[in-house]
């Protein structure tokens, strides 16, 4: 086939309309969320003493923190879904969460401590912590990954890293309603470090997937 | 040059609502642009230039297959050659070469190069006989038999829409053949 034979198949096919990639992305997300809530609701469940927990600001402060993480991960990976797009002038939004966790923590640092500092870090949840963020998120990522893979990103393995943060925002997000630990300390040892494993999973699945 | 990308710009806009003739004449006019480009990054990967009517086919598909990420906002000339730059990289690395691609080989065309003849693409041909029997009949219809989609419905036996999804399947296969292979 030569190439104007080519062209004319394309043109006779620009009839054919295909969603936007935050339409498919966002189908994605809805249709993989209910697995992770399910995951949620099987495995870990919202703890008991949510009510008292809702009086305490680092309690609250845990959601903004992953929400802060999500949210701006959809807007980037959108946005490094057009084949020109460039991570600069973009980068600084996935920035929001490590600022507001080093306002919580120092927050914290200024109060008297209710616990020993390394008993915080530590908390009680750390290893459920690395395993459920990471487990709520599996399904999240292939959503997000399914989604991203109808753009058109030059970078396959960052546009893959960008999906693994959506889903480790997305799952931490569930999971900070189970887990008592409420410290900034603890949501930035642990929170961070299961969105690192996350976040290089999505890169390792993305270079090979969102190649287009 | 400025002027050429404006038009560019205009004719996919066009493209975009509907005008399949503008589609047409854009992707004609983007095609020489396109092959001087991947001539220039063969040549400089140290390849022989005959395998740049194969890139220029992968990129034609896959601005095809991805125009609904370009922002109609935007100029065109700029996503076109981001999508250029990664089907050459992609190819140089496919076959084996270190890739140093010059970021200008697609921004910056030479005015009054030479336009060089259509040369013989072997990939897209090749990969077109392992498509399924129905969309291969319906690409070799429409491409290569220049038929419209309803001449070719009828030729087929097929409904004009079954032939439209048959187009896009196979053009979506061929390209992901490509990429893969």
């Amino acid at each position: 086939m030569d190439t104007d034979q080519l062209i004319r198949s394309l043109a006779a096919d620009n009839p054919h309309r295909a969603p936007r990639v935050g339409a498919v992305l966002s189908m994605a997300l809805l249709v993989a969320a209910p697995l992770s809530i399910l995951i949620f609701a099987t495995f870990f469940g919202v703890r008991a003493d949510v009510m008292s927990a809702m009086r305490n600001p680092f309690f609250d402060m845990k959601f903004a923190v992953t929400l802060s993480l999500a949210i701006p991960a959809i807007i980037v990976s959108l946005h490094l879904s057009r084949p020109e797009a460039l991570l600069r002038g973009w980068g600084w939004l996935l920035l929001l969460p490590v600022g507001l966790l080093a306002v919580a923590i120092g927050s914290e640092a200024m109060m008297a401590p209710a616990m020993p500092m390394a008993m915080r870090l530590v908390g009680k949840n750390s290893r459920v912590c690395m395993v459920a963020i990471p487990a709520m998120a599996l399904p999240l990522l292939a959503g997000a990954l399914f989604g991203l893979r109808h753009g058109a990103p030059s970078r396959p393995a960052l546009a893959g890293a960008l999906a693994g943060l959506v889903s480790a925002g997305l799952a931490a997000t569930l999971y900070a309603a189970h887990c008592t630990d409420d410290s900034p300390l603890f949501v930035a040892t642990w929170y961070t470090l299961a969105t690192a494993l996350v976040t290089a999973i999505g890169a390792a699945v993305g270079s090979r997937v969102l190649r287009y | 040059m400025r002027g050429r990308e404006d038009e560019w710009t205009g004719l996919m806009r066009s493209a975009m609502a509907g005008d399949d003739a503008a589609y047409h004449r854009l992707l004609k006019a983007v095609t020489p642009v396109l092959r001087a480009a991947a001539r220039r990054g063969l040549a400089r990967a140290g390849q022989p230039p005959d395998q740049a009517e194969d890139i220029v086919q992968e990129i034609l598909l896959a601005v095809h297959l991805k125009r609904h990420t370009w922002d109609s906002e935007a100029p065109f000339a700029p996503w076109l050659f981001a999508i250029g730059r990664n089907k050459l990289i992609d190819a140089l690395r496919r076959r084996g070469r270190r890739v140093f691609v010059n970021i200008d080989d697609f921004a910056e065309t030479l005015p009054g190069e030479a336009p060089q003849d259509t040369a013989s693409a072997g990939e897209v041909a090749a990969q077109l006989g392992t498509l399924p029997q129905r969309q291969r009949d319906v690409l070799q219809s429409i491409a290569v038999e220049a038929a419209s989609i309803k001449d070719t419905a009828a030729r087929l036996s097929m409904s004009e829409g079954a032939v439209r999804v048959a187009l896009h399947r196979g053009l979506a296969a061929l390209t992901a053949k490509l990429r893969d292979h």
